[in-house]
């Protein structure tokens, strides 16, 4: 996957985002093994320490599970996963209606919009 | 303990205060920017930690003790200069490496060599200038030290040996050692970073957590020491 960093926000919680997404877009699959703290983060190419904040996050949020010795995944709960793909929905939506908003729209207009589009 | 520690340092030249009461401390685990303008004393505290300069007052401790025999064991320095022998090719630099540092991995030193396709047996003098870059950095890299020195390492070099160059950081992160950076490029190294220290006239400004930084600036270290040294 390619990694990309905006400027004004924590690297930390832009590893957190980048790496849901990936969990729910199935670029991580449920189950799959992620690679060691060290070469994901050569690979991202930020702090080890960062990363591994941001998997523990990851961790206490259900995303992923780790095993005293073989390592990290991702969890195999699709139930975990369908809830963090709607919370993500949930704010691009949010986002959405309030950049609709600001440009005039009601809620019934940017309905009857969004079914033309489709 | 702390790694590096200085005390009330100070270093002058004649009248100039090259660094002027210095107080910080570095933990092991870190990986930590020194970043300030040209002449702001960044050199100057490297060369202090490595005993090429001695403190005209206050102290400086590495692994709680001044710098000697004891911390050159511990600490591996990447001088801000070139300063492999032109004679001497790779393998011979290894031998140099395994005699004088008993903490020198030398499976790591070529391992790393061979990833890059470098001849162990090409001298120095025909290298270029980013392939010698590369050969320094492998070769202070491969020491098991447990303080990294690396001054101005990305200065100079192209974005691939840059990139290089901060991959080879990353992976050999090791949460006993500290890797200390000193640049001016800090777009370059920001991601790599826990932790910044904003020098400037021989005084530290700033020692913060980058994403401290970012989170309460709402804005990258680098545009925040923009604003800070703005000329």
């Amino acid at each position: 996957m390619t990694w990309d960093f905006r400027n004004d926000l924590p690297i930390y919680s832009q590893l957190i985002e980048q790496i849901k997404l990936a969990i729910v877009s199935g670029v991580f699959a449920p189950g799959m093994r992620l690679n060691s703290v060290r070469d994901m983060a050569a690979e991202a190419g930020v702090n080890p320490n960062t990363l591994q904040r941001a998997l523990q996050e990851l961790e206490r949020q259900g995303l992923v599970f780790s095993q005293r010795t073989s390592g990290r995944y991702v969890t195999e709960d699709t139930n975990v996963i369908d809830e963090t793909k709607r919370a993500l929905a949930q704010g691009q939506l949010a986002a959405f209606l309030d950049a609709m908003k600001k440009l005039g729209y009601e809620r019934a207009e940017i309905i009857a919009l969004l079914k033309e589009e489709a | 303990m702390p790694i590096l520690e200085c005390i009330d340092l100070s270093k002058r030249f004649g009248k100039t205060a090259a660094l002027d009461n210095v107080n910080l401390s570095i933990e092991p685990g870190r990986v930590i920017g020194l970043l300030g303008p040209n002449g702001s004393g960044k050199t100057t505290l490297i060369k202090l930690a490595n005993g090429l300069l001695t403190p005209s007052d206050g102290e400086i401790l590495i692994d709680g003790e001044a710098p000697g025999p004891k911390s050159k064991a511990i600490v591996s320095y990447l001088p801000d200069k070139e300063y492999l022998p032109d004679w001497m090719c790779p393998k011979q630099l290894m031998d140099f490496f395994e005699d004088f540092y008993a903490d020198f991995d030398r499976a790591r030193a070529e391992e790393m060599l061979a990833r890059l396709g470098l001849d162990p047996a090409q001298k120095v003098k025909q290298m270029s200038k980013g392939t010698r870059e590369k050969v320094q950095l492998i070769l202070v890299m491969s020491r098991r030290a447990k303080l990294y020195l690396l001054d101005e390492p990305i200065g100079g070099v192209d974005p691939a040996t840059r990139d290089y160059i901060l991959d080879t950081i990353i992976r050999n992160y090791n949460p006993e050692a500290a890797v200390v950076i000193s640049t001016h490029l800090i777009a370059d190294v920001e991601q790599v970073l826990d932790e910044v220290i904003f020098i400037q006239n021989g005084q530290i400004l700033l020692q913060s957590d980058v994403d401290s930084i970012r989170e309460e600036k709402g804005k990258s270290v680098d545009q925040y020491f923009r604003e800070v040294f703005k000329c």
